[in-house]
């Protein structure tokens, strides 16, 4: 079984960490004769001693005139049981922008440690950025074992110490191993220069080490890259499992719509397939594919780690571009909680942020995204920040968690809607009217919601129900909405409304309007009885209820009606948002 | 699929993915098609990216005249069996009788080539181009994004990218600029073999080794397709021996080789000491040959 493991190294200037991937390539054979050749050569021209294997990985003419690595190189190693990917970035001060870009996706760091120093206030921040970036795994290696003569002590000394930082970050038991990576001692293959130690080379262990695939961990997050319709017949969803699985038969969840449906088939890669629903719902990029069951959060406020990796501070007050997943959406720095003094790795306050600054900061976001801790997912809990003016990637952020109440945004003015839910009492209005608030609240729409029964307590106080004072009644809930409906808001109303004259009425008199009928049999309703009104009602002591002694006269062309005592309220609600979408689209 | 194929198929997820990345953030991606092996890899690819319906962007040949006759078959065969738009780009100089040893080599592939892309990129208006180039191929390209951005001029900093984390590409420009996306980044030539083998994929048969009439300079082996002035010592012979990088006949030597499947091919490749790129001539004109190339604009 060959497999692919990523992994990223950091180490201080001169700690030999480029020697040490240039060993690894040397000893792997990862790195070809005549590339050795231009090596050779440009030791000689650079006046370096002898053969410097740093030159492999220092590839840009101007690293090579500076003698420092300014960049992310990646590189490419394989052995008869994996494939490798090295992130090698570099150890200056500007580490830090580059240190997570390299440890981004990687799912290990080797640390390199200088023999002769020991565990430096650097090696401590490589630590910390790893483990920041979501590493869990880290490899040791305390190079230049040559320049302390192998002794055992001087490693058990470091093992030690850098113990003590990892334990405090979030991260499994280092690996720790002695090395000279000049000399190729444990680099490859196991040194007789380190009798005393008993455990594996640093490549064996790249070798054996288990790394699980964070993407087959969580529910499914399936963030839609592009529509794919090659004729009228098909329409799929292209793009790359996130997380969890999907499976033909499976419910998903699409957002920001909120509505349910089935995957109809699946078609191409089983990591990037093309996915056909069975319900003809709109999605576009930038949308997502959910676990009903198990749904991201959903929203526009949200606490993140934010990188700055651009040398123009951040502007709080200023518009950036989030791109999150596939969905590119604008974005305010709403506040900095605190800023991480890289050199204690303690908080503290700070008014803007500067180049490789580390922070805590609360985003705000024009429209919803659909995310997730980073710490649970990479893939849906990380962002980049882009200026608008010069495009550049200005900021590396990692989501923490959701903050201030479930959004609801100002800037992306939707129609005013009246969704109208009549049915018989306990047909299963209400139950329906609140699951089809919710999703249009995960929406982040304007919504508001008049329910019968607490109409009666207010507005319609004194009441009663004869038909004109129902009529009252329904006029008055019809009139808010009205209101409301101007104003741009969904209003949802649920009463029983039996009269198809008078809700005719107010249909004509809001314009904007969708009628759910809610059907269920009046047998089904009097069995269900919550509120026992259907047994007073037949003891005599409800005078004209609707169903058992006053008529209820059910639309004639109602734009929706759910069978509550055959469809489940999921499939109701599906159908119900599906209109209001319609209805929105007019 | 067996598991020891793991590793491409995650190679194969990230490309297809990046594919469809640039398929929805441009305007107008074209895909630099060069006819040889891993433009093959990348047109499966996006075959499978936007499968079942096709790649949604032309592909775009830059054709400096000096192509070998099979590869140029191979092309037009190729697009019109994808049922691709096939835009090929010659720059004038060709026609003017610009050659390598007129010009030199360097001289010759910055107008031919580099020269020629930019034109290409400008007359069709193309915001993204989509290459098949491979960090593992050269130390320049090892630093290179996936979303490599040019400016007005067609011109690479290296020191001055944007930073590229998880699969976040920024592809962000404004009118005249453009990004060059290369969705190969991670594979080596090993990879791209092995997937080709994976999934039998067409390659021009310059590729396999068969007896074919050759011109020996010292250890070269340069094709007979178009005239070499004659060099003090040359000889002709029938050589076996295959191609393991396809580039300007000129510029591309030929390897001895008995490798004539696709398993051997691979099975030669394990054993190699030397690199792809060796016997293309134009990287090694001067020390970091590759770098200066791209600075101006070239892939």
């Amino acid at each position: 079984m060959k497999d692919l493991l990523r992994f990223t190294t950091a180490g201080s200037v001169d700690d030999g960490k480029s020697t040490l991937i240039g060993r690894l390539l040397h000893d792997t054979r990862g790195v070809y004769e005549d590339q050795l050749e231009s090596v050779r050569k440009a030791s000689r021209d650079s006046n370096a001693e002898g053969f410097d294997l740093a030159l492999i990985t220092d590839g840009l003419r101007a690293e090579r005139e500076q003698a420092i690595t300014i960049d992310v190189a990646y590189r490419y190693f394989q052995t008869p049981r994996r494939k490798f990917i090295i992130a090698d970035t570099p150890g200056h001060e500007q580490y830090t922008r580059n240190m997570a870009t390299g440890a981004s996706t990687a799912s290990l760091a080797v640390i390199l440690l200088d023999a002769r120093h020991g565990v430096l206030p650097q090696s401590r921040r490589h630590a910390y950025i790893a483990a920041l970036l979501g590493i869990r795994k880290l490899a040791v290696a305390v190079n230049k074992m040559d320049l302390v003569d192998f002794r055992c002590d001087v490693f058990e000394r470091i093992r030690d110490e850098f113990g003590a930082v990892a334990a405090k970050l979030d991260v499994e038991e280092p690996f720790f191993v002695p090395v000279s990576a000049r000399d190729g001692d444990n680099v490859a293959t196991r040194g007789a220069r380190t009798p005393w130690y008993r455990g594996p080379s640093l490549l064996e262990y790249l070798e054996t080490v288990e790394v699980a695939p964070t993407e087959s961990a969580g529910p499914l997050r399936f963030p839609v890259q592009l529509a794919i319709r090659p004729h009228l017949d098909f329409r799929g969803y292209a793009g790359q499992i996130a997380s969890g699985r999907l499976r033909v038969g499976d419910r998903v969840l699409a957002l920001p719509s909120g509505l349910e449906t089935r995957v109809a088939s699946l078609a191409g890669q089983e990591a990037c397939p093309t996915v056909s629903l069975a319900d003809h719902i709109d999605i576009s990029r930038g949308d997502m594919l959910a676990d009903p069951s198990a749904p991201p959060a959903v929203g526009r406020e949200f606490a993140a780690t934010l990188i700055w990796m651009a040398a123009e501070p951040l502007r709080p007050e200023s518009a950036y571009l989030l791109k999150h997943t596939t969905r590119q959406v604008c974005a305010n720095v709403r506040s900095i909680r605190h800023v991480v003094d890289i050199r204690t790795l303690d908080p503290g306050p700070a008014a803007e942020l500067k180049l490789n600054d580390i922070a805590e900061v609360e985003i705000e976001t024009h429209q919803p995204i659909f995310f997730d801790p980073y710490r649970k997912n990479r893939a849906t809990g990380s962002f980049i920040l882009i200026d608008m003016i010069s495009n550049r990637t200005v900021a590396a952020g990692m989501i923490l968690e959701q903050v201030g109440r479930a959004s609801r945004p100002v800037k992306q003015p939707h129609r005013g809607l009246t969704v109208w839910f009549t049915g018989l009492s306990a047909s299963g209005k209400t139950t329906l009217c609140r699951a089809v608030y919710e999703r249009l609240a995960a929406r982040g729409c304007r919504l508001e919601l008049l329910d019968g029964d607490t109409v009666r307590k207010h507005l319609s106080k004194g009441l009663g129900f004869s038909r004109e004072d129902r009529n009252e009644n329904i006029r008055r809930i019809g009139f808010v909405a009205g209101l409301l409906t101007r104003n741009g808001v969904i209003a949802l109303a649920a009463a029983i409304s039996p009269y198809r004259a008078v809700r005719d009425e107010v249909r004509a008199s809001i314009g904007d309007f969708v009628e759910v009928y809610v059907n269920a049999p009046l047998e089904v309703c009097e069995a269900r009885d919550p509120k026992g009104l259907y047994r007073q009602a037949r003891a005599g002591q409800l005078p004209a209820f609707t169903g058992i002694d006053d008529p209820y006269e059910p639309p004639f062309e109602p734009e929706v009606e759910c069978r509550t005592d055959r469809e489940s309220v999921e499939e109701c609600t599906a159908k119900v948002l599906a209109a209001i979408d319609r209805a929105l689209e007019r | 699929m067996s598991s020891d194929n793991s590793h491409l198929r995650t190679l194969e997820a990230e490309s297809i993915y990046i594919l469809r990345e640039v398929a929805a953030e441009f305007a107008r991606p074209a895909l630099l098609y060069s006819i040889g092996k891993d433009s093959s890899v990348l047109l499966r690819l996006a075959q499978k990216a936007f499968h079942p319906a096709r790649p949604p962007f032309p592909l775009l040949h830059v054709d400096t005249t000096f192509k070998f006759r099979e590869m140029i078959e191979f092309r037009d065969r190729t697009a019109r069996e994808a049922g691709l738009e096939l835009i090929v780009h010659t720059h004038s100089a060709a026609a003017e009788g610009a050659n390598p040893f007129r010009l030199g080599t360097e001289k010759c592939c910055h107008l031919l080539k580099t020269r020629a892309l930019l034109e290409a990129i400008e007359r069709h208006g193309i915001d993204a181009a989509i290459g098949g180039a491979r960090r593992e191929e050269e130390k320049s390209r090892a630093k290179e994004r996936v979303y490599s951005f040019r400016d007005a001029y067609g011109q690479w900093d290296p020191k001055d990218q944007r930073p590229e984390l998880w699969n976040l590409y920024n592809g962000r420009i404004d009118k005249g600029e453009s990004i060059r996306a290369f969705p190969l980044s991670n594979w080596t030539e090993l990879d791209v073999w092995e997937y080709i083998a994976l999934e039998q994929i067409p390659v021009v048969p310059l590729y396999f080794a068969k007896p074919r009439r050759m011109l020996l300079r010292g250890e070269m082996l340069i094709p007979l397709d178009y005239d070499v002035p004659p060099a003090p010592g040359d000889r002709i012979e029938t050589v076996l021996c295959r191609m393991r990088s396809l580039g300007c006949t000129y510029c591309t030597g030929a390897i001895r080789s008995a490798a004539d499947t696709l398993p051997k091919i691979i099975e030669e490749l394990r054993g190699f000491r030397r690199s792809e790129r060796e016997n293309r001539v134009i990287d090694h004109d001067q020390e970091g040959s590759m770098e200066l190339k791209k600075r101006e604009g070239y892939f």
